[in-house]
């Protein structure tokens, strides 16, 4: 249990390793912990952003989903409503072509009757003219009194 | 057993003498000339100039173990999935860092390093304790007379560095010298000098700290002193006891079949024990290390 020379030989084995320990051990290890916690770190917080984009992305799709189904209900309603426009002009319209028909069938009518009234008043004038004939028992010159019996048929 | 011709006592003597390359002293043979001393009386005379042959071999081969098993995981280091060696390095680098982290509060790049240096590097030399206390003194005693023509009898061999002072007392001075230059460094000579004279007595008028300046001056330089003593007596003292035992329990295998069973017995529970010491230890001189360390950077 002597001191001697030992005692420096180990002060400077020790400095060498302390040396050696710093400069090609300590910082490729520390650097190595360094790299990977900042790796987890940020893995973890691409995660979190993930989740939390998700989040957005799935509230965004409700919105989406939300606006859709108002359209939706939008264009059913308007398409309730134009078919219930369709619905009120093709009444108009048959109401109007009806009115058009009755109107045509009433003129018609009317001129079919105004042509019976006039027949008739042409038989009825040549019936008088007969009668009248052969009441007189002589013959009327048509010519000499054609006005005469002009006149007698617009009153008629 | 080591030589059956040799006594207990002489059986623990020759296990605690290091194995001492110096130069010769007078009255002994070959004087004058370099060599291995051939009792503890010859390597005890050859004084300051001789090298403790084992300590310095065992202590340098751990270190190199160390620093390669280490070098070869920091050369691969990745910071992707670590594998099983990085995995451990990572392990131990992380503890030492967190623990050098808590006691440490300035900046400096050689504490962690160092913390890290000292913690495997004396748990390593620690842990040669382990060995059974006979293989490698037997060992070296057969290599000894087969290569070298020695008698075995001379061949000394401890395997354990830590329960030889000289290697504790060399790791506290270095860092003794580290905690001194760094608090010259970071306080400047004035302030680590005031450190040393004007504490811990103040006084406000000049005449009284002039007259206080040898007291304080002698509290201080004694705890500065003690710090590095204590530092490495702790380690070798409880390494010494330690090994001690293993030896004196080895000594109770030649006593008879029923004793050397109780010894074997103890062996284990010892070795069981001193797994706690040792790692105990390797850490209490880190943390002190750290310790000395950051008082040095910070004025208290």
């Amino acid at each position: 249990m002597n001191i001697n020379l030992t005692l420096i030989g180990q002060s400077i084995t020790f400095a060498l390793f302390v040396w050696f320990c710093m400069k090609y051990i300590w910082p490729p290890v520390i650097g190595a912990l360094e790299a990977r916690r900042k790796e987890i770190a940020d893995g973890l917080a691409a995660a979190e952003r993930g989740q939390h984009e998700q989040e957005l992305a799935e509230k965004r799709a409700a919105e989406h989903i939300k606006e859709a189904k108002g359209q939706a209900s939008d264009i059913i309603s308007q398409a309730q409503k134009r078919a219930n426009e369709i619905v009120e002009e093709a009444k108009d319209d048959a109401k109007t072509e009806a009115e058009r028909i009755v109107t045509g069938a009433n003129a018609e009518i009317e001129q079919e009757t105004n042509r019976a009234r006039e027949q008739l008043r042409q038989e009825v004038v040549s019936l008088a003219i007969a009668g009248a004939e052969k009441i007189l028992k002589r013959e009327v010159d048509k010519d000499a009194h054609a006005s005469t019996l002009d006149d007698l048929a617009t009153q008629l | 057993m080591a030589e059956t011709a040799l006594t207990a006592s002489g059986y623990i003597k020759h296990h605690l003498q290091n194995l001492t390359y110096g130069k010769i002293p007078e009255g002994y043979e070959n004087a004058g000339s370099w060599g291995f001393a051939h009792s503890a009386a010859e390597a005890k005379a050859m004084g300051f100039m001789a090298i403790h042959v084992d300590t310095m071999f065992w202590s340098i081969f751990l270190g190199v173990l160390f620093l390669f098993v280490f070098r070869k995981a920091a050369k691969y280091a990745t910071e992707g999935v670590p594998g099983g060696l990085q995995n451990f390095v990572e392990w131990i680098v992380e503890f030492i860092d967190s623990s050098v982290r808590g006691s440490f509060t300035a900046k400096n790049p050689i504490v962690a390093p160092m913390a890290l240096t000292l913690f495997v590097w004396i748990l390593l030399m620690n842990l040669m304790d382990l060995v059974p206390v006979d293989w490698l003194p037997q060992l070296a005693g057969v290599v000894g007379s087969a290569v070298f023509g020695v008698d075995p009898h001379h061949v000394y061999f401890r395997v354990v560095p830590t329960t030889d002072p000289n290697a504790t007392f060399g790791m506290s001075l270095a860092i003794f010298a580290l905690t001194l230059f760094y608090g010259i460094k970071v306080k400047g000579i004035g302030g680590f000098m005031a450190e040393l004279t004007m504490q811990p007595f103040e006084a406000k008028s000049l005449p009284v700290k002039i007259l206080l300046m040898p007291i304080n001056f002698f509290l201080e330089f004694v705890g500065l002193i003690s710090k590095p003593i204590s530092l490495s007596l702790r380690l070798f003292g409880n390494l010494y006891a330690g090994e001690m035992i293993f030896i004196l329990i080895a000594l109770l295998f030649s006593s008879g079949i029923g004793l050397g069973i109780f010894a074997g017995v103890l062996q284990w529970a010892w070795a069981v024990f001193h797994i706690l010491i040792v790692m105990l230890q390797a850490f209490i001189f880190m943390t002190l290390a750290v310790v000395y360390m950051e008082m040095a950077h910070h004025s208290h």
